[in-house]
């Protein structure tokens, strides 16, 4: 497969809520951004764009129809959506260029969850039949994960709560992080539980804002003659919707997508996991096989702020960055949708 | 660069019909796809990935319903992706299949389109209020009503050319089973005295509301050949988008929908569509978006679609030199994601010599369309007998 080249990523800053700005207002500044990163003056100067987004987290039908405006989509532009997170925008973009319709693109990825009730909007991705129905909030469906992981003793509550700590501690140096701070795992340990055995600081917190990257074939980035970074392996993979079929302590739908983005090929210097929960950082650490030589979630991770429809294409960014800085030769980005970690993309990002 | 070759080699519908009682919606999906693989002579396991599609979420109510489908869909354990780019979807989510086997990351892929509009409420799902916007409350119809209206006042178009569409399309549903509407018997002067619902569109110059799904399997050139029944080979894939609104915006006849044409036709080496193709499925909602394509996607000259209608050549009936919609289109069946991947299906299926009684004789080279949003988003294919 063509290696294809990361040449531009800018995120905005997660806050709890914009207030009143809408679609364009949230996804223009990070567009500005990236073309800022190449010179280039808007999406008439890459030959493909592709975002996602989800019409729920704004309340409105087609709400992803007013991200065009966002473009300057005139003359007509090759554009395409996914109603999956913006992770999954890429993965298309990159058929487009490896089939040669395009060396270029644009991805970005918006999430406006403030409107809503986060959890209980998620509540709907269930069967519509049998389990939407009971309103099985997102947060009820972890905190079930974490209990079947800790009642198996896979796993401690500190164990969590030092996932929490980490998080809160790195995201110190990201300016775009929504919550950060010197924290102990025994201060977490302090707090009292939410959803049992959650605390409010094992969930990612409600999070509104954007982020976009540029991606295209090594060729167009010496052309474009800035620093990039490659994209070498890239898979992605469902699982079962019945929770009660699935191993909860475990994702083999992360197992097999690393196994297909060759994660083994080679030493894993990052990795940015998008674990909503604290103790799903714990299964995917294990699932993606990482050990000690791996710096997790060095931005904070999701923990810290989390852009629905974004936060997997800005673990892949985040990756990107760490890379271009020369803190990182080679590193992993893991997206997810769907309760309690049942899709997962991998992808494997490497020094040029 | 070159795009690897890449066919459609299983294609699976259901009935078309304005209730599905018998079955929920991963039955509905799971209909269309087990009918495709057996089409395909495959089984679940000789799938590589599956890529959805469907309008929005808010129509029956599921978020990102791929993770609820995906046990239907025989995903667990493979890559599943969902697209969404508004009416165009269905078309688009083809479109987006076939780059998985044209980029040489896939082998074989299933795609699947639907909508289940009897569990749902479309028509207040493209109503609601957007929080920074107008509210319209016009729904789909009330919204291209003017646009229609501006039409026939350009043109100059007699009264009865979109009356005449909606008997020619309904004539043409009633020869293929799967259509929703079955009006065999259907006149010019019923569809005439049919109600006004958003004037100049009557009741019978509109879509139903349908429950359905379409899939397809798409394979690379290698298993294509393999394949036990006659593959139709993609020739070319094209999709364009420009906004809902801007300054100078032409939305009779968009320019997003003549560079998709353009793009598409100059992949499939095609300089005179009306000559070169032998017959195409176009995505007309509303009887007169029939003579506003033929003029958007060059098969007559502007201001002049009208003219084909009203001489048939659009008609298999009055055996007119390019047929349109031979299955009856969306005029006889509209599950609105699905619509768009019917049109990519019936025309494939017209180049593989399998659309029965509205097999248009002879057919090498069709093309596939459809379009959303205000008539912004296009996607587009054009398929053949040949591989070209």
């Amino acid at each position: 497969m063509t290696d294809i080249a990361i040449v531009a990523y800018h995120q905005s800053k997660a806050v709890s809520d914009v207030g009143a700005c809408n679609e364009v207002e949230l996804i223009m500044p990070v567009l500005t951004e990236v073309y800022r990163q190449l010179g280039i003056a808007n999406a008439q100067d890459v030959d493909f764009v592709c975002s996602g987004s989800c019409d729920y987290l704004q309340g409105a039908a087609f709400a992803f129809v007013a991200g065009v405006d966002a473009l300057g989509a005139v003359p007509p532009i090759r554009e395409s959506h996914v109603e999956m997170d913006a992770a999954w925008a890429l993965y298309e973009s990159m058929l487009k260029i490896r089939m040669g319709h395009a060396e270029s693109a644009l991805i970005y990825g918006f999430g406006k969850s403030s409107p809503g009730e986060l959890p209980i909007v998620l509540s709907q991705q269930l069967d519509p039949y049998y389990l939407a129905p009971l309103w099985l909030d997102s947060i009820s469906l972890a905190a079930m994960q974490a209990r079947i992981l800790l009642d198996a003793g896979r796993i401690s509550e500190r164990d969590m709560a030092e996932v929490v700590s980490r998080s809160r501690r790195n995201a110190l140096a990201n300016p775009n992080a929504q919550l950060a701070g010197d924290i102990s795992a025994d201060d977490v340990l302090a707090e009292e539980t939410y959803v049992s055995p959650l605390r409010r600081a094992d969930c990612a917190p409600v999070s509104d804002g954007a982020s976009a990257m540029i991606i295209c074939t090594v060729e167009k980035a010496r052309e474009w003659g800035v620093p990039y970074a490659l994209i070498t392996g890239i898979d992605h993979r469902m699982e079962t919707h019945n929770l009660g079929m699935r191993d909860l302590t475990d994702s083999r739908s992360t197992r097999l997508a690393a196994e297909g983005a060759g994660v083994g090929a080679g030493k894993v210097d990052v990795a940015e996991l998008y674990a909503p929960f604290s103790h799903q950082e714990l299964i995917l650490i294990r699932a993606l096989g990482l050990g000690d030589e791996t710096s997790v979630n060095p931005s904070g991770g999701v923990l810290a702020g989390n852009l629905m429809m974004a936060s997997g294409l800005s673990r892949i960014g985040e990756v990107f960055n760490r890379i271009i800085a020369g803190e990182a030769e080679r590193g992993i980005a893991h997206a997810t949708s769907g309760p309690c970690l049942q899709h997962n993309l991998v992808t494997v990002v490497e020094k040029a | 660069m070159m795009a690897n070759l890449a066919a459609v080699v299983g294609i699976g519908q259901t009935k078309y019909t304005t209730k599905r009682h018998d079955v929920s919606i991963a039955g509905l999906v799971r209909e269309a796809a087990v009918n495709a693989l057996e089409d395909a002579q495959l089984s679940w396991d000789d799938i590589d990935a599956v890529i959805i599609g469907k309008a929005p979420d808010m129509f029956e109510g599921v978020v990102m319903p791929e993770i609820y489908l995906a046990d239907a869909l025989g995903c667990n354990g493979k890559p599943m992706l969902r697209v969404h780019t508004a009416g165009s979807v269905g078309g688009s989510t083809a479109l987006v299949a076939a780059s998985h086997v044209q980029s040489g990351s896939f082998r074989r892929v299933l795609t699947v389109a639907y909508e289940k509009q009897s569990e749902s409420n479309a028509m207040w799902a493209l109503s609601t209020p957007q929080p920074f916007s107008t509210h319209l409350n016009a729904g789909a119809g009330g919204y291209f009503a003017p646009i229609i209206r501006e039409y026939m006042r350009r043109s100059g178009a007699p009264y009865d050319a979109g009356i005449k569409v909606a008997v020619k399309d309904r004539l043409h549903g009633a020869r293929n089973p799967l259509a929703h509407l079955q009006k065999p018997d259907i006149t010019m002067k019923e569809v005439e005295e049919s109600f006004m619902l958003w004037d100049p569109i009557r009741f019978l110059e509109a879509c139903p509301s349908s429950d359905g799904a379409c899939a397809m399997v798409i394979a690379d050139e290698g298993l294509a050949e393999q394949a036990p029944r006659p593959p139709a080979w993609i020739r070319g894939v094209a999709m364009r988008s420009e906004p809902t609104m801007y300054a100078g915006r032409d939305e009779v006849n968009p320019q997003a929908g003549r560079d998709c044409a353009g793009d598409v036709y100059r992949q499939a080496g095609i300089s005179d569509p009306r000559r070169d193709l032998d017959c195409a499925e176009v995505y007309v909602p509303f009887s007169w978006y029939e003579p506003m394509w033929l003029e958007n996607l060059g098969f007559a000259p502007e201001g002049e679609g009208w003219k084909l209608t009203m001489d048939g050549a659009t008609s298999l009936d009055e055996g007119g030199d390019i047929p349109w919609n031979p299955s009856g289109g969306v005029l006889c069946s509209n599950p609105i994601g699905a619509s768009g991947m019917i049109r990519f299906a019936e025309a494939a299926r017209q180049v593989r010599g399998d659309a029965g009684d509205h097999q248009v004789e002879g057919a090498r080279l069709a093309l596939g369309h459809a379009y959303g949003g205000g008539a912004q988003f296009f996607a587009m294919w054009v398929v053949g007998a040949d591989k070209g």
